[in-house]
């Protein structure tokens, strides 16, 4: 190989080939810092949220009349939708996972205003919960229909069962989360709650809260004028079902309004609309700088190609063969993008602390660095292919013209 | 001369179409890379209310929790109790103060087939109107009777009055909210201050509410509340018990015309809470804040962390560009060598030659300016389908960042072109004659 001949060329041309190099190190840092960040966004996206998401959707039912019976309503319009057909089961419930809004609470180990609890996300639900939300009780058993009460907007007082997800139970005894069956957790300060389940997962409502698993199931039916219904199809039966219940509840009673109705589906697409725009708008970004950086080495090296076009001749005459030609481009690619790589890979590594400090990302994989490394070699040797094979095609005929 | 130099960086742009579109591109796509981030970035972070942001200020008392934390130390809360709300209302120490609260109610037409509908609604004090500037259709807000005597009053704005009275001016007719009667006194012109600032907790870029109504009326009649609500302390059963405990769920600001009266707003807090500590509450160390819309916004944080990320990611982007169009330019002055070198033989000085290079480059600049925007705007057309209309308020182009596209594509032109100019003038007269 004829490294030292190019090495010396180089030097004597350095600026040109310093551009490209930094060029190719400010691509990588880019492109990996950005993969990065897709890589997070879409684990996050990736997580269940532990409901049969599929073939469920929700929708809210409002009172407003002044002799709105909500109890009344409440009672028949869960019956009636129990017994529709393609139904597999119904609540009234304050929330769902990833829809945004809902309560928290915190559950402490031990009675007293001075310790700090566990914060937890609380939803209401009935004996039916378990069904509808499609979720695995892995201990204990499920509320009955004797341990359901009715729950006033301004009432502070709970119920004194709980069933909590098996996150609940590890963040409560962290030693030991097995052993959270039966015990009694206390909320409001001093309330006891005994834990009769713990079910195997469930999101709350927030999906950026970094105790997202953290919930609890309370055997409530609430009477806060206006709530969310949450309805199980049998699969397949969804979307023929949604106007056939919005129908069926805006008909039974006018004294309030149906509203809102979106299927969970919707609000997964809603919920991380966020993170999966931010992944199109970096993906879009990493090959819009490629096309650029490769562009670059292209119009770079067809300039050094009509600039040698005299030495390319001169040296195909003293006998050198056009592969030796095209070789010499390539590697002087190479090197380039060698050096480049290298710079780059420091460069990616600190861009990275930076943004880990500035707003707490996620450090890079380490398999990226090398694997954007060789990419990058790769499609400097794939950009300058071109000027290269045109400087082999350059005849030996053109070292005599011009002298 | 600056003609001169136009037409010559012209002839010099079309003697290699190729290099200079590439130029070009580079310049546009790392441009319109750069300026659509930063127009979110703009106006996520602009002032909402420009003529009077240092005047208006969010109201911190800190009733919180002394032995919990919270994230970010011992921060007040973000939003009031209604002990506290009320007591600073009642006060009315400030030029103007208002107590707020986000709630949604139910509208129903006087139309009988038309079916009732939801509508969001803040519950608010008179002042609010005079206070943000709220522009008026038709009437005005309400005055500060109808806040103490619970007169039902509400205002609209223009899509309600336009969806239930068809447009017309609604003053002094009723609608029917949550099954009660409230008069129409106003209705508000087109109002969408971004962020908006005057209740960031429920979310800084929602659309404004399409109802007001006074905030004792919502309390007496005990309207539902939906915004954000934080409790640290058990409090019993009933709406009497919840409002006198030490949940925060109003949002209260006060407008205070200079320093002076924001000094002595500031005593007066400080000695409100001196004396709740006597009567047992205010258990923290004394902690209350007073920040202006901008200090506000920077507090909470309203500019998305992914915005800045990516604004970030988008300058780096635009280095990409620049040292591309270094590369380029240096390759092209350098193949002018020829050129140069007569041009300084026949007498022109390196300062000619600067200053030819440098129109050169800022020229290929403008057109990577111009052909910018138009990416910047499809980037932003882009940012607004992937989104939806979480960012319709986010994606408009102004006049400001128009200038500042081009202004950025020329400069960065400029700087690109500095190296490779410098090399240009360096090259000794003559010397590149001999060749030929």
């Amino acid at each position: 190989m004829e490294l030292g001949p190019i090495w010396r060329a180089l030097l004597r041309n350095k600026t040109g080939a310093i551009l490209i190099a930094l060029q190719i190190a400010v691509t990588m840092a880019i492109m990996v810092n950005a993969i990065s960040i897709m890589q997070e966004r879409s684990s996050m996206m990736a997580r269940p949220s532990g409901i049969d998401e599929q073939n469920t959707f929700i929708l809210s039912s409002d009172g407003f009349a002044a002799d709105f019976n909500e109890r009344v309503t409440v009672e028949e319009d869960l019956a009636a939708l129990r017994a529709m057909p393609g139904v597999v089961n119904a609540i009234q419930s304050n929330s769902i996972p990833l829809s945004g809004g809902g309560w928290s609470m915190g559950l402490q180990t031990e009675p007293g205003a001075e310790i700090d609890g566990t914060g937890v996300a609380v939803y209401f639900v009935d004996e039916h919960g378990l069904e509808t939300f499609g979720l695995n009780l892995v201990a204990g058993e499920n509320f009955s229909a004797t341990d359901i009460a009715w729950r006033g907007r301004s009432e502070t007082s709970w119920p004194d069962k709980t069933i909590i997800t098996r996150a609940m139970a590890a963040a409560l005894y962290p030693d030991d989360p097995g052993s959270a069956l039966g015990k009694t957790v206390y909320i409001n300060d001093d309330e006891p709650l005994v834990i009769t389940g713990i079910i195997e997962q469930m999101q709350a409502p927030w999906n950026g809260w970094d105790g997202v698993e953290r919930v609890m199931l309370t055997p409530n039916y609430t009477l806060f004028g206006g709530a969310d219904y949450i309805i199980r199809t049998e699969p397949g039966r969804r979307d023929e079902l949604m106007p056939q219940v919005e129908a069926l509840l805006a008909e039974r009673n006018r004294d309030r309004i149906v509203r809102s109705m979106r299927s969970m589906e919707e609000i997964r697409e809603r919920s991380y609309r966020g993170d999966s725009s931010m992944i199109k708008i970096l993906a879009f970004t990493i090959i819009l700088l490629i096309a650029v950086t490769s562009l670059g080495i292209v119009g770079l090296a067809s300039f050094s190609v009509n600039r040698r076009t005299k030495q390319i001749g001169t040296r195909r005459a003293l006998g050198a063969s056009k592969v030796a030609v095209l070789r010499y481009f390539m590697t002087e690619n190479f090197i380039i993008s060698l050096i480049g790589v290298v710079i780059g890979a420091a460069l990616t590594i600190g861009l990275n602390i930076v943004m880990i400090e500035a707003f707490s990302l996620t450090r890079i994989a380490w398999y990226l660095v090398p694997a954007a490394m060789l990419m990058l070699l790769v499609v400097g040797q794939l950009a300058v292919l071109g000027p290269a094979k045109r400087a082999a095609s350059v005849p030996p005929a053109v070292a005599t013209r011009t002298v | 001369m600056f003609s001169y130099y136009l037409k010559l960086g012209w002839l010099s742009i079309r003697r290699n179409p190729l290099l200079s579109a590439l130029m070009v591109a580079a310049i546009a796509v790392g441009i319109g890379a750069c300026m659509t981030i930063i127009t979110v970035n703009y106006v996520m972070s602009s002032n909402p209310i420009p003529h009077k942001s240092e005047q208006l200020f969010y109201v911190q008392l800190d009733s919180w929790d002394p032995n919990n934390q919270g994230d970010d130390g011992f921060e007040p809360p973000d939003q009031m109790t209604y002990i506290d709300a009320m007591a600073l209302m009642k006060a009315g120490k400030a030029y103007r103060q208002v107590a707020s609260n986000r709630s949604s109610l139910v509208l129903e037409p006087q139309n009988e087939d038309e079916r009732p509908f939801s509508v969001d609604a803040r519950n608010t004090w008179s002042d609010f109107f005079p206070m943000f500037d709220l522009p008026f259709i038709y009437g005005s807000g309400w005055d500060d009777t109808a806040d103490r005597s619970l007169e039902r009053v509400v205002v609209l704005s223009k899509e309600i009055n336009e969806r239930v009275f068809g447009g017309e001016n609604p003053v002094g007719r009723n609608v029917r909210l949550n099954g009660m009667d409230f008069q129409v006194v106003g209705v508000i012109d087109d109002f969408l201050p971004v962020p908006k600032f005057y209740d960031v907790t429920n979310g800084a870029f929602n659309e404004p509410e399409e109802i007001y109504i006074p905030f004792n009326v919502a309390v007496e009649y005990d309207l539902p509340r939906n915004g954000n609500t934080n409790c640290w302390k058990p409090f019993d059963e009933g709406i009497e018990a919840f409002l006198n405990s030490e949940c925060a769920w109003i949002q209260f600001w006060a407008e205070l015309r200079n320093e002076t009266e924001k000094r002595e707003y500031m005593a007066f807090l400080n000695a409100y809470a001196e004396q709740q500590k006597q009567l047992g509450r205010f258990p923290r160390p004394l902690n209350n804040q007073l920040s202006d819309v901008m200090e506000w916004m920077e507090k909470e944080e309203v500019v998305e962390d992914d915005a800045q990320v990516m604004l970030g990611l988008s300058l780096l982007f635009l280095v990409v560009c620049l040292l591309n169009t270094i590369g380029l330019l240096l390759a092209k002055f350098m193949g002018k060598s020829g050129d140069i070198s007569l041009r300084r033989a026949l007498g022109a000085t390196r300062a000619n030659l600067f200053t030819q290079h440098m129109i050169e480059s800022g020229m290929i600049g403008l057109g990577g300016g111009v052909l910018g925007l138009g990416l910047t705007w499809l980037g932003l057309r882009g940012i607004e389908m992937l989104f939806g209309d979480f960012v319709e308020n986010l994606v408009g182009l102004d006049w400001v960042m128009v200038l500042t596209a081009i202004g950025l594509a020329i400069l960065s032109a400029l700087l690109a072109g500095l190296y490779p100019t410098w090399r240009a003038c360096r090259v000794v007269p003559a010397s590149q004659l001999k060749i030929h």
